[in-house]
């Protein structure tokens, strides 16, 4: 067997190898999402039922339904977003259009990154102290969103700059080109090309919302809480806070368990739901883009 | 007097200088084509002219830039006013990702005309000044993604012309073109030439020499020479010149 042979043959094999390792972990991380999913299915589809997901819970939370929770959660979602997404937005259209580059831009970007990586239960802590105390907001669904928004600024922050990025400059050239003011080509033309993009930092926001549970202990969850918040200023039960306080510390934790995979189960769903949602109106809005 | 008078210019990127002491003018309803070797400064000075180079961080300019007698560096100058008179088109062909219409009634709309009659009469116009009018008819609602490359760059000009500007630059505008669609654009050029200034950028010689009526050949940063264009390729005062558009280097 000459060299050229044996090494050509050599590549051939490594190469193999590295593709079967790479193969390997991407099925492995496939596989292990579908384990998880189909052991929160299996343990929780029993309890679902129409009284489930629309009947108050009863019996010390061992019997009944979980409704409150759910449209907890969802205030929270719509809150939280309420407030996040306009500001991350304009705070990113602000940052990447903007600002020059220089030490201002860096201290931001260095912000907004240490933001992100503050533990959640400290956004907690903090909006208790501020929300909840300081604004005397009390433990409310307003001290609770706007705990989740800031808790989300950064992911919104982020995503909407990275899309922002990736609208090609030759087009901001060709509307500043024409006269156009920076204002009118971030609005008419940067903005529309990036805002199918732009939703996906919502989709991130609303999965990492609805899953919280640390920020909202001290400003908005309440441990039962039999019927649906008529204001802003009302406490509320929400979904991940009562999946734990069932699993952990309810009236009758092994009578509840059922139900405990039930709530996960439902938070999933709810999850999965927003995303197809926020999926579709990214290729609605993709589309869209083209023709106007 | 000059339509565009340029005396004097020195340019840096951050520290890196990128043009030397260029003076360079040009009359009213020519082509003017700068060419010479990547990072020769040509790119950049065309980008002056419309103050395209404001859009990059840390740069420096001295000297003066007179377009029709106006310094377009000056403190009052508004930069919007100047980018209308001064239209631009890009390398790439890169229309909006909008409507073949709403991409040339762009320019009009931000430009503050939002009577509807104006605006499709002038966007009818400029189709037709740039001959794609006959393709385009059919689909004006249709996405501008949806038309050949050559076809998208046509309506980029049309997308400038719009706004009747007076000077337009050419940066590269066949660079990502195929020969039918390069000659059409260069016919285009020809025609244009009666209401417009034009500068344009160019890495062919050939296409120099059959559009402009003045070339200036600059390298390293320097303009070597600027003449005619016939007596540029026919007897060059420099030796540089002639080295490159005999394609000795560049």
């Amino acid at each position: 067997m000459t060299k050229e042979i044996r090494l050509a043959k050599q590549k051939r094999r490594n190469q193999k190898i590295a593709f079967g390792v790479f193969q390997f972990t991407s099925y492995t991380v496939v596989g292990l999402l579908f384990v998880i999913l189909s052991f929160i299915v299996i343990k929780g589809i029993s309890v679902i039922s129409w009284e489930f997901i629309s009947a108050m819970p009863k019996e010390g939370m061992t019997q009944g339904g979980i409704f409150p929770a759910i449209v907890g959660t969802l205030c929270l979602v719509f809150g939280s977003m309420i407030f996040a997404f306009p500001v991350g937005v304009l705070a990113a259209i602000y940052m990447n259009e903007y600002v020059k580059d220089g030490w201002m831009k860096k201290i931001i970007k260095q912000m907004t990154n240490n933001l992100a990586g503050v533990p959640s239960i400290v956004f907690g802590l903090f909006g208790m102290a501020l929300f909840v105390n300081k604004l005397e907001f009390g433990d409310s669904l307003l001290a609770g969103s706007l705990t989740l928004g800031l808790l989300v600024l950064p992911v919104v922050i982020r995503t909407t700059e990275e899309s922002l990025k990736s609208v090609d400059d030759t087009f901001r050239q060709a509307s500043l080109g024409l006269g156009a003011s920076k204002w009118q080509t971030t609005s008419k033309v940067v903005f529309p090309i990036a805002f199918p993009n732009i939703i996906t930092g919502l989709i991130l926001s609303i999965g990492r919302v609805s899953g919280e549970t640390a920020p909202i202990l001290f400003t908005v969850a309440a441990y039962f809480l039999p019927k649906l918040p008529t204001s802003i200023f009302d406490q509320a039960m929400a979904l991940p806070y009562h999946l734990y306080v069932i699993s952990t510390s309810g009236t009758n934790i092994e009578a509840s368990r059922a139900m405990a995979y039930g709530t996960a189960l439902v938070l999933i769903i709810i999850v999965l739901i927003s995303n197809l949602l926020a999926n579709a109106l990214r290729k609605y809005f993709g589309k869209k883009v083209k023709m106007n | 007097m000059h339509k565009i008078e340029s005396k004097n210019i020195n340019f840096y990127y951050g520290e890196t200088q990128a043009l030397h002491d260029v003076s360079l003018s040009m009359k009213e309803n020519t082509v003017t084509a700068l060419i010479g070797p990547s990072g020769c400064g040509k790119s950049t000075y065309l980008r002056l002219l419309n103050r395209m180079n404001d859009l990059i961080d840390n740069t420096k300019l001295t000297g003066t830039i007179l377009i029709e007698g106006e310094d377009i560096y000056a403190k009052n100058t508004n930069v919007d006013d100047l980018r209308k008179n001064v239209g631009m088109v890009f390398q790439k062909p890169n229309p909006f990702p909008k409507s073949i219409y709403e991409n040339v009634a762009y320019g009009l709309k931000v430009n503050g005309i939002t009577d509807k009659k104006i605006i499709e009469e002038r966007v009818i116009t400029s189709i037709e000044q740039v001959a794609l009018w006959g393709e385009v008819k059919d689909k004006l609602k249709k996405s501008a993604f949806e038309l050949s490359g050559g076809q998208q760059q046509r309506l980029c000009i049309a997308r400038a012309l719009a706004i009747q500007p007076s000077i337009l630059l050419m940066d590269e505008p066949t660079s990502a073109l195929d020969p039918i669609s390069t000659s059409k654009i260069e016919e285009l050029i020809y025609e244009l030439k009666n209401k417009y200034t034009i500068v344009i950028v160019t890495h062919n010689m050939q296409q120099a020499g059959r559009v402009s009526d003045t070339t200036a050949f600059f390298y390293m940063g320097e303009l070597i020479e600027y003449d005619k264009t016939k007596t540029i390729f026919t007897k060059p005062s420099q030796k540089q010149t002639e080295d490159y558009i005999t394609g000795r280097f560049g």
